[in-house]
């Protein structure tokens, strides 16, 4: 890999790839969550401002149960708020007088376990979403979606049912089939949790690829620290429940990055800046008694 | 790689038929076929059919137990069974006894159809709806519990001749067993399965059509496997009661006229065409749910 300058916001292009219009920039306004009644309901998200900067990935971190994916929910429209507002694009998704956001096929989730439709093969479920939407034939469809699968390097197995192959390969076909539909953002709720930590490192690889292919904004939720600084352009971490944002930073390690980035020292340091904020919130939440969510 | 497992999955690929990917259901019980073979299990079967065979045939005709000795034994079931010149008038060479069978399955296709073509919608609407399933299920659940042979008398009231109250009744058991399973397979959905369905842009009859249906599908064949059961235990019920053919009508007026073989002629008969139709349920639930037969193939292969 050559020398990359080092990665600013103005230049969101990887070097020798001009930036197309970055779409998906999601600013979240002081959400509030709260789940049952005011008095004896649970606050999983408390006053939460950030934003996620279109063409670039956003990590949430924090622990287990602290309500990141309450706020992943929200912005897919699966969940409504209890107040504060969220923008996609400049344009409200929900907030005061619609709590709730419409699903659709410019917010596509990844999900925590997995959502291929095992009764469909994986090829049927790539082209799922544009048959759906109505605005491509089967036909079509099909041809671009065996040509995305070719691209990310999923050949030989469009006939094959989600239960025949591994739940690495699971992964990446659910993200093309995320972006058959051309969304502005994806939304991983902890896609590498269930994998063990070899096959996480050559899936978060394979994204970094596919993001730099695609440019299409990303918002990533785990607990795994190392993998928001290897993957992210910005880490915001969680406080435990109620969940706001306590530290958010931009990572400066240039893109496109690779496993190397992982013995670097500017790494290191990340990870040591952030590694007492994140075990002080894991602490707390295991302290509190937090259960496995 | 063992020898055996390599083995498997060659024929697990080779049971795939054409390039669209679907596996051609006669090759595939062509392999089931021949790795049956290649296991004990054929073998403890037999072992198995052979102890209680042989239990009756000792305890009937040479310890003659007490109570054992009334009842006919191994040898005159079989030889009445096969008997050209039956002594009761049952065997596999009267043509009396085909027309037995067929009526008693006439009846349980009938009664399939209809619980299966009602049965199956209701399950998912109740599933699927849940204004819906306030509406229906307590009554539901209120009828379920009271066996059909409780509604011996309002099915004659009910329904003229004597073959719809047949029909009825074993109707019913297996309408509440299909309607129920398909209720609890719409349930059973991950709702990350409807979550990414809408994500991806389908609209509610989409998700029904290409999310519900099919999910619900491993449940809905459970339950048609236990309809078809318990669509024969309630004919039995019902052909005991009225009518004038099929083996339940057998089996009673062979008690009553003391032809004690030809009774067990048509429990063996009714336990062999019980079986068939239960196994054909099976291959049609194979066969439409491919992608599960073949994932179970593959955990039998790991």
């Amino acid at each position: 890999m050559t020398t990359q300058p080092a990665y600013t916001r103005s230049s969101a292009a990887v070097a020798g790839i001009a930036a197309p219009v970055c779409k998906g920039g999601v600013r979240i306004m002081d959400v509030v969550k709260r789940y049952g009644t005011q008095d004896a309901g649970v606050l999983a998200v408390d006053h939460c401002t950030f934003d996620v900067p279109a063409g670039e990935i956003t990590v949430v971190v924090g622990p287990s149960g602290c309500g990141k994916t309450t706020l992943l929910n929200a912005i897919a429209g699966f969940h409504s708020l209890t107040s504060g507002s969220i923008y996609l694009d400049n344009e409200m998704l929900c907030g005061p007088g619609r709590l709730k956001a419409e699903p659709g096929p410019d917010r596509i989730v990844v999900f925590q376990n997995g959502a291929l439709f095992p009764w469909k093969t994986n090829i049927e479920n790539v082209a799922f979403g544009p048959i759906m939407q109505g605005y491509m034939t089967r036909r079509d469809a099909f041809e671009k979606a065996r040509d995305m699968m070719a691209d990310a390097g999923l050949r030989g197995i469009e006939n094959n049912y989600p239960g025949e192959i591994s739940s690495g390969v699971r992964r990446r076909v659910e993200i093309v089939r995320a972006l058959m539909t051309d969304p502005k953002i994806l939304l991983l709720d902890e896609p590498y949790r269930a994998l063990d930590s070899l096959t996480k490192s050559v899936m978060h690889e394979a994204l970094l690829e596919t993001f730099y292919k695609n440019r299409v904004t990303i918002f990533f939720i785990t607990h795994d620290l190392e993998e928001a600084i290897f993957l992210g352009h910005r880490v915001v971490i969680m406080t435990t429940r109620p969940c706001k944002p306590k530290k958010i930073l931009d990572i400066d390690i240039p893109h496109p990055r690779d496993y190397n980035v992982l013995t670097t020292k500017r790494f290191r340091e990340f990870m040591d800046e952030t590694a007492a904020a994140v075990h002080e919130e894991a602490t707390k939440a295991f302290a509190a008694g937090e259960k496995e969510r | 790689m063992s020898q055996t497992e390599l083995s498997h999955s060659r024929g697990i690929t080779a049971a795939r038929g054409n390039t669209d990917g679907h596996v051609s259901i006669l090759a595939l019980t062509f392999h089931r076929a021949a790795l049956w073979l290649q296991s004990p299990r054929p073998y403890l079967m037999f072992i198995g059919f052979s102890l209680f065979l042989g239990f009756w045939y000792l305890a009937v005709e040479v310890w003659k137990l007490p109570r054992f000795a009334e009842m006919p034994g191994l040898t005159t079931v079989v030889s009445e069974w096969l008997s050209k010149n039956p002594t009761y008038g049952l065997s596999i060479f009267m043509e009396e006894y085909y027309l037995h069978i067929w009526v008693s399955t006439r009846r349980i296709a009938i009664a399939f159809f209809l619980a299966t073509a009602i049965g199956v919608p209701l399950g998912l609407f109740l599933g699927w709806s849940k204004r819906f399933k306030q509406y229906v299920f307590p009554v539901f659940e209120l009828l379920r519990p009271v066996p059909p042979l409780a509604w011996v008398p309002l099915a004659i009231v009910m329904f003229a001749g004597s073959e719809t109250p047949v029909i009825f009744l074993t109707f019913l058991a297996s309408f509440y067993a299909t309607a129920l399973n398909t209720m609890l397979g719409v349930e059973s959905i991950d709702v990350s399965y409807i979550r990414a369905a809408s994500c991806l842009g389908a609209k509610r009859w989409q998700v029904f059509r290409h999310i519900i249906v099919p999910g619900a599908l491993p449940f809905i064949f459970t339950g048609l496997q236990i309809s078809v059961g318990v669509a024969w235990f309630s004919l039995v019920a019902g052909e005991m009661v009225s009518g004038q053919y099929g083996l339940g009508y057998v089996i009673n007026t062979s008690y009553t006229m003391v032809r004690y073989p030809t009774i067990i002629i048509g429990m063996v008969t009714l336990g062999i065409v019980g079986y068939v139709t239960s196994a054909a349920i099976r291959m049609l639930g194979d066969y439409m749910m491919q992608w599960r037969t073949r994932e179970l193939a593959l955990g039998e292969e790991r």
